[in-house]
């Protein structure tokens, strides 16, 4: 079989074309909000938030409200409550997000469970990538361009939040609100990541992206580009495999991710753990030709 | 300019159970540098973080230029200098990116720089002498060149006060000397200026006045009658005439 026809075969089924469409546009969104988790040090709290959205997701699906709604909701609630504990006992703040996420997901579960259709929403639990309907895509659309467009537009507030809120809170912006933005950005790309990836694996794609491109670059504009590339071409490959290997494409998305951040742990020229030492290798060398 | 510049006025504080200043009262003139000489949890960074308005008094209050500091403090324009512990050096920005944070009060919705504002950085950046570094990562910056990036930063601010946390700790003589010349100029210029350190040598050459603070302003004066030794004493406990 030549290449073409491997890129191209699985694109003459809508329901494959609807799968790669939709995951470019979480693998976009996820990747570039990434960026701000790692760097803050919110991975944990990204896989709080994205756990703990799903009962929220399930209640919006029993009353027909939108997903993102009822993820945003949740949301909320699940960043109050850890606060909540944190600051009101002796419980540390790893614990709290243990304790409230865990909770809020099994409440999902719960409710899952006791929700009549239930091959719908288990597939929020594992993803649908290949069962995702035109209304799914359209929502995946809107919601992927809002997110996307309000990180792109206050990327600077964001990365200066990150950095110094202190500065920020003395030049007039408030960090409570952007912290407070930055974790609604967070359940809206939760949202969008459930039809690919589904909550549990969520994480992975909020996570992999930002602290792989870290690992290549000095430049926080720089890794706003590297995230996104590296995070649709793995979705991409992952999702190809899936279908020639007929393995689980969500699961297949992230082992990609995964490998992918391996090789440029070992290899990245700037912070590789082989990679530093052949790049030293090679000054030596080219010291003792000159 | 009938006001001082800073009033804190009798500020307390308290994290949790932990009381972190206690019935603070200070009152900084214009166009002065202001030591801030106090022992680890005397409630320096408490202080400034106040000023700044980032932690609320239990009690008391502050005032920038005379008015309550929610809209004053954005006019006056505060530049910050953070303690080093308080940065995270491995952030992939350059020297540049940090210093043009110094403008983001003046730019508008999504902070887009105009050319008036990237000439204000590399003005900003030749005064402090870091023109040559302005594309390194924060990072890689010696430890008095990571000082002056961020006295930069809030030159490109256009602040009329300076706060700095320990501006001289980990730092080279040199760029100790380079650092008190360029507040010694931005006072000049009627920046006013706080100073927290443990660096008490440093002390007569770079400031005008000084405060000894433990939890509340034991004493502010001269630098000379502050650096006492009985008042010194008061300030850190017996032990501080053996230090050093």
């Amino acid at each position: 079989m030549d290449i073409l026809n491997f890129l191209l075969e699985p694109l003459s089924y809508d329901f494959m074309v609807r799968a790669l469409a939709t995951t470019a546009i979480a693998a976009v969104v996820c990747a570039v909000l990434s960026c701000w988790l790692v760097l803050i040090g919110w991975s944990l709290m990204g896989d709080a938030v994205s756990h703990a959205v799903l009962p929220g997701v399930v209640l919006a699906y029993i009353v027909g409200a939108p997903f993102a709604l009822g993820a945003l909701v949740f949301a909320l609630i699940a960043v109050t409550m850890i606060g909540v504990v944190r600051n009101t006992s002796r419980v540390k703040e790893d614990a709290a997000i243990g304790i409230v996420f865990t909770s809020l997901f099994a409440l999902g579960l719960v409710l899952i469970s006791v929700t009549p259709s239930q091959t719908d929403l288990n597939h929020i639990i594992f993803g649908n990538l290949l069962g995702v309907s035109i209304p799914d895509l359209i929502q995946v659309v809107v919601l992927g361009v809002v997110a996307f467009a309000i990180l792109i537009f206050k990327r600077r507030d964001l990365t200066l939040y990150a950095f110094d809120p202190t500065h920020a809170h003395a030049i007039g912006l408030s960090p409570k609100r952007l912290g407070a933005l930055l974790l609604g950005l967070l359940a809206l790309t939760s949202v969008v990541a459930l039809q690919t990836v589904g909550v549990v694996l969520v994480v992975a794609m909020l996570i992999i992206p930002g602290a792989t491109a870290y690992l290549l670059t000095d430049r926080f504009s720089r890794m706003l580009v590297i995230a996104p590339v590296i995070s649709v071409v793995c979705s991409m490959a992952g999702i190809y495999l899936s279908y020639y290997l007929d393995t689980a494409s969500g699961a297949m998305v992230v082992v990609t991710q995964g490998a992918v951040f391996a090789v440029v742990y070992l290899f990245s020229p700037r912070q590789g753990l082989i990679g530093t030492r052949m790049a030293r290798a090679r000054r030596k060398r080219a010291l003792a030709t000159a | 300019m009938s006001h001082p510049a800073i009033v804190v006025d009798n500020v307390t504080v308290h994290y949790g159970d932990v009381l972190a200043l206690d019935g603070a009262s200070l009152s900084l003139d214009h166009s002065r540098i202001c030591g801030l000489v106090g022992m680890n949890g005397s409630g320096k960074s408490t202080l400034f973080k106040t000023i700044m308005g980032m932690v609320k008094p239990d009690s008391g209050r502050v005032l920038i230029n005379g008015h309550a500091p929610v809209k004053s403090r954005k006019e006056a324009g505060i530049g910050y200098v953070p303690q080093s512990e308080d940065v995270d050096w491995a952030f992939p920005l350059s020297v540049r990116d940090v210093v043009m944070m110094g403008r983001y009060g003046q730019l508008g919705f999504t902070r887009r720089p105009r050319k008036a504002d990237r000439d204000a950085v590399g003005q900003a950046l030749e005064r402090v002498e870091l023109s040559d570094f302005a594309d390194r990562q924060i990072g890689q910056l010696s430890g008095g060149q990571k000082k002056r990036a961020f006295v930069a930063r809030g030159i490109a601010q256009g602040a009329t006060m300076m706060l700095l946390d320990e501006p001289f700790a980990g730092v080279d003589k040199r760029s100790e000397a380079t650092i008190t010349r360029l507040l010694r100029e931005l006072a000049a210029d009627g920046a006013t200026i706080l100073v927290s350190t443990h660096d008490l040598h440093a002390l007569p050459q770079l400031c005008d006045e000084a405060v000894l603070l433990m939890r509340r302003v034991l004493m502010h004066g001269s630098p000379d009658m502050v650096l006492r030794p009985e008042n010194l004493a008061m300030a850190f406990g017996l032990d501080v005439m053996n230090r050093d």
